[in-house]
């Protein structure tokens, strides 16, 4: 069903604006995508609907702004009702656990994989990459937990901390690649593996996640930016 | 079977407070368990083998980690007494907003406030008052951050006060002279008897940090 006033700015490239997406495409609500080019100044509606953070996503609803990636997840969920879609679980112990993992995502395993893409030095990237590798440990064993011997998170369906983790994927992937490992390994986390397929084909994901030999190009694009940036000036 | 209601927590943590504060909202009765950090329980390690931090509610056995998510779940458990979370999905959407920026950007440059000097405290110091006038900014003339009653980012924030005393005493600055509608909010909240029993002494956190700065090696 077409639902006017909504819309999602942010930028194919980036798993924050690709959570939103696939949560959007879950509950089956179109919406409007506008691009945000991160290699370029902000944009007038970016800094206008975020002034805090300056950051994308930004996901309008009526014209109204919401931010932060895990908080839309939970608005989309709460307005867009319908069981069969549902991206929290309705027991307050298991929305508490979802909430958790999806929070470790992004304050331990997201950071050190950021790390692992900027390191400047090698011991830089030696230290993020043991950080990293540890972290998907941590997650496999959080998948099992969660799973309940299902094929995601979420149980039968994709839900919260799958979306979470799964729109990682595509970095995970490039920046693997770069760094002649693989992140998700057969060795160490076999149903991380097999989860990660099961995600990637799902219907409300396919779409979404991006071309891993263009996200490698922007990727090298984005890395010479954050440190040119972050690079001291004389 | 009756309820057991268990929280790990160390009694200057920002943190813990607001689960007390959450559960006396509710007239939850449970068992306060005092961690030694430096020589954690067996029982935190169990519960929290991720981040090994307190505060950790522990509800018939089963544990819940990290302040917010805490709150959240208190809130819904217990949800026929004291509604900290709004219903309406917009307005819940703001209070995680705001809850979220506190832990972020407020935290941190606060930590900063006492653990640095010289140039990287007065940089710190800037920051913290421009994020605490911010706050400030989104309170706005309500009696709360909830509006009429008090709320998740009542919650979230309150605990703060406890600390401002340290917090101005290490940077020499006044909080109440930046921001005084904060002040008297944070008054408002100390009103209330879940609050009032949750944050400890402001002199007893400020001779708390001043231990810390020595064990570290601050000045």
């Amino acid at each position: 069903m077409a639902e006017s006033n909504v819309k999602v700015l942010g930028t194919w490239a980036s798993p924050f604006v690709m959570r939103v997406k696939i949560a959007l495409h879950l509950k089956s609500v179109r919406y409007e995508d506008v691009e945000e080019d991160l290699l370029a100044p902000k944009s007038e509606l970016l800094l206008k609907s975020n002034p805090v953070y300056k950051k994308i996503p930004v996901f309008f609803h009526a014209h109204n702004p919401i931010c932060e990636s895990l908080i839309i997840l939970q608005y989309i969920d709460e307005v867009w009702t319908t069981s069969a879609s549902s991206i929290l679980p309705s027991d307050p112990y298991e929305r508490s656990q979802s909430r958790f993992w999806a929070a470790y995502v992004d304050d331990k395993f997201f950071p050190a994989l950021r790390r692992l893409l900027i390191g400047a030095t090698e011991e830089d990237k030696k230290a993020a990459l043991a950080e990293v590798v540890g972290g998907t440990v941590v997650l496999e064993g959080a998948f099992g937990e969660l799973s309940k011997g299902k094929a995601f998170f979420g149980g039968d369906n994709i839900g919260f901390v799958d979306i979470a983790l799964g729109s990682l994927l595509g970095w995970i992937e490039v920046i693997g690649k770069q760094c002649e490992t693989k992140l998700v390994s057969e060795a160490k986390t076999p149903r991380l593996v097999q989860w990660a397929d099961c995600f990637s084909a799902h219907e409300a994901v396919k779409d979404v996640l991006p071309d891993v030999d263009k996200l490698a190009d922007f990727g090298l694009k984005l890395r010479a930016k954050i440190l040119k940036a972050l690079a001291p000036t004389n | 079977m009756a309820e057991e209601v268990v929280l790990l927590d160390f009694w200057p943590s920002l943190f813990g407070m607001r689960s007390r504060i959450a559960l006396a909202e509710k007239g939850i009765k449970y068992e306060y368990k005092e961690e030694d950090l430096r020589n954690k329980s067996a029982l935190l390690l169990q519960m929290n083998p991720v981040h090994k931090k307190i505060p950790v509610l522990i509800h018939n056995g089963k544990p819940v980690c990290e302040s917010l998510i805490q709150v959240q779940y208190i809130d819904e458990v217990w949800h026929d007494k004291a509604p900290l979370l709004p219903s309406d999905p917009y307005q819940k959407a703001t209070v995680r907003f705001w809850a979220d920026y506190i832990d972020k950007k407020i935290y941190d440059l606060g930590s900063r406030v006492w653990k640095t000097k010289g140039e990287e405290q007065a940089t710190a110091k800037k920051e913290f008052i421009e994020s605490l006038k911010l706050i400030e900014k989104e309170l706005g003339d309500k009696p709360y951050f909830g509006g009429e009653s008090f709320g998740y980012v009542d919650v979230a924030f309150i605990p703060f006060y406890s600390w401002f005393y340290a917090y101005e005493k290490c940077g020499n600055f006044s909080i109440e002279a930046e921001c005084p509608k904060l002040i008297a909010w944070a008054k408002r909240c100390m009103q209330k008897e879940s609050v009032a029993k949750s944050l400890p002494d402001q002199q007893k956190v400020y001779d708390f940090i001043l231990q810390m700065k020595k064990h570290f090696g601050i000045e």
